[in-house]
């Protein structure tokens, strides 16, 4: 793409948060990408190359929307997961082009935070070794931060040694801030775990040991749910900025056709409670839409 | 009740793989399923009697831990993992008929899903109950889920998804199923999906945990 913005040189994330300002992220991407057409099977992040319109469409969206950051089409823009549709040779090509179509989108004003999803491989079944999980992440990294991107954002993670090595790859490799969230879910007993057993608790040192600026949640919960999550990260650590992309409540099936039950004015009902529990960044996830994020927006700006 | 079995079932429980495995740090040096069910084979213990009375109790209890959330994904995978080394002692006693698995169960991750922990999961802890399980792998279509169940004639169907943009191929893969071999049962599973899912798109049982398929299982193949 030609006449490129520059990357958000104004300020970095962590320094607007220490001014105290409560920052808004972008929605849902899987779900906005299979509106646009996206077929089951198809490779998301493969419409870098081939639809790259239809990406920037998204990214502008939320941008309009009134979100201060737009992510990266380039949740699975990994070596693994490109490799089940033939496209590991394009590691770099596909994440440096969703860094260029949401720079484009953000302008120079906003941030862009480049999306790292996990491998889908478990270093328990020796599946993959700790150093090729490492030079995975840091490939994506470095093709995320050629493109234009100000953070790297490690989400919907569940297992805290691969968390652990994305935070470090990305940290080590790039000179972006670090973000990494990961996903819970509410157990039995009313405790938050993720599927590998972490808690919101040990998460946070962890991942601030392995050089994380920001921490999270993301996916698996509305935002009801991620307000618990806040509490016991805050709990643990006074600091540490959080960020939250909450889902529009859990799916639900009707007439071939996958919803969310959350409105925007849902999710904005919950935006004063997360931010009053310690809440920095709040986004959505799956089955929010730029409606949700003009809400939330629209909400913290009355704050 | 025989020691070596006890022992055994406890390996499964824990996820005790051999000697040699660190894992669980409560274990550490003692023998794993690994040369407990080697020792049981040699002392002439029933290869049924390891399976039945080792194997499966242990896979059991992991199995409900896991469903009260009181253990996780990776406690169950080195449950499976202990469970599929002994498995490996047992099989020529499977294929030589002096022990019997309970039937057969074919299991894939759907179309347009490249997601296999959940479904691995599922594979490991029906095998560990005691029948053959057939894993398809991921991204699985009709026509294969079809092949596999008329060569495996009133072999379970499995159906795993991770995704809420291909829960929906479900629907589609279920009814292919059915109406290529009629009574075929189709159980599935995976985070978007639940029992209400289930009964719109025509399937014959949702399980929430691993557990949940053993148990339904056990109930059509009893």
């Amino acid at each position: 793409m030609s006449n490129l913005p520059e990357k958000n040189i104004m300020s970095k994330l962590i320094q607007e948060i220490q001014k105290g300002r409560v920052l808004v992220s972008d929605g849902a991407w899987g779900t906005f990408l299979q509106k646009k057409g996206l077929n089951p099977g198809e490779c998301p992040e493969q419409w870098n190359i081939t639809r790259p319109n239809d990406v920037f469409d998204i990214a502008q969206s939320y941008i309009e929307a009134g979100s201060d950051m737009v992510e990266t089409n380039s949740f699975g823009g990994n070596y693994f997961k490109l490799k089940g549709y033939g496209l590991q040779d394009q590691v770099f090509e596909i994440n440096k082009a969703a860094a260029e179509i949401s720079r484009k989108a953000a302008g120079t004003e906003r941030f862009v935070l480049g999306s790292v999803g996990p491998t889908g491989k478990l270093l328990l079944m020796e599946e993959v070794t700790e150093i090729e999980l490492y030079n995975v992440f840091k490939d994506q990294s470095i093709a995320l931060e050629a493109g234009g991107v100000d953070a790297i954002v490690i989400e919907t993670m569940t297992d805290l040694e691969e968390a652990r090595i994305a935070v470090k790859a990305a940290k080590e490799n790039t000179g972006c801030e670090v973000i990494c969230t990961m996903t819970f879910d509410k157990i039995l007993g009313g405790e938050y775990r993720t599927m590998m057993g972490i808690s919101p608790a040990e998460m946070t040192e962890a991942l601030i040991e392995a050089g994380a600026d920001i921490i999270g949640a993301n996916c698996g919960n509305g935002m009801a749910d991620m307000i618990g999550i806040v509490k016991e990260i805050r709990k643990v650590n006074a600091q540490i900025p959080i960020l939250i992309h909450a889902n529009a409540g859990m799916p639900q099936y009707c007439d071939g056709e996958t919803t969310f039950p959350e409105t925007p004015a849902d999710m904005a009902g919950r935006v004063k409670e997360i931010i009053d529990a310690g809440a920095n960044i709040i986004g959505g996830c799956c089955g929010t839409t730029p409606d949700h994020i003009c809400e939330v927006h629209q909400i913290v700006k009355s704050l | 009740m025989n020691d070596l079995l006890t022992k055994l079932s406890d390996c499964i429980e824990f996820g005790k793989i051999n000697s040699a495995s660190p894992y669980p740090p409560q274990m550490k040096g003692q023998d794993g399923a690994d040369e407990i069910t080697r020792l049981a084979l040699e002392t002439g213990v029933n290869p049924q009697d390891i399976l039945s009375k080792g194997l499966m109790p242990g896979m059991e209890r992991v199995g409900i831990k896991f469903r009260e959330n009181k253990v996780f994904v990776p406690q169950v995978l080195m449950s499976a993992k202990a469970m599929s080394t002994a498995m490996l002692h047992l099989k020529p006693h499977f294929l030589s008929g002096a022990a019997k698995q309970k039937g057969t169960f074919i299991i894939g991750t759907v179309l347009g899903d490249l997601h296999d922990i959940g479904k691995n999961l599922v594979g490991m802890m029906v095998e560990g109950n005691g029948y053959k399980v057939i894993d398809l792998g991921t991204d699985v279509s009709s026509e294969k889920f079809i092949a596999a169940v008329k060569e495996n004639p009133n072999a379970v169907i499995g159906l795993s998804a991770l995704l809420t943009t291909t829960m929906v191929n479900m629907e589609k893969i279920t009814k292919d199923i059915k109406d290529a071999v009629p009574g075929t049962l189709v159980t599935i599973g995976g985070a978007p999906v639940n029992s209400d899912f289930c009964h719109k798109i025509g399937a014959d049982n949702y399980s929430a945990d691993p557990q949940g398929v053993v148990e339904y299982l056990n109930v059509k193949f009893a």
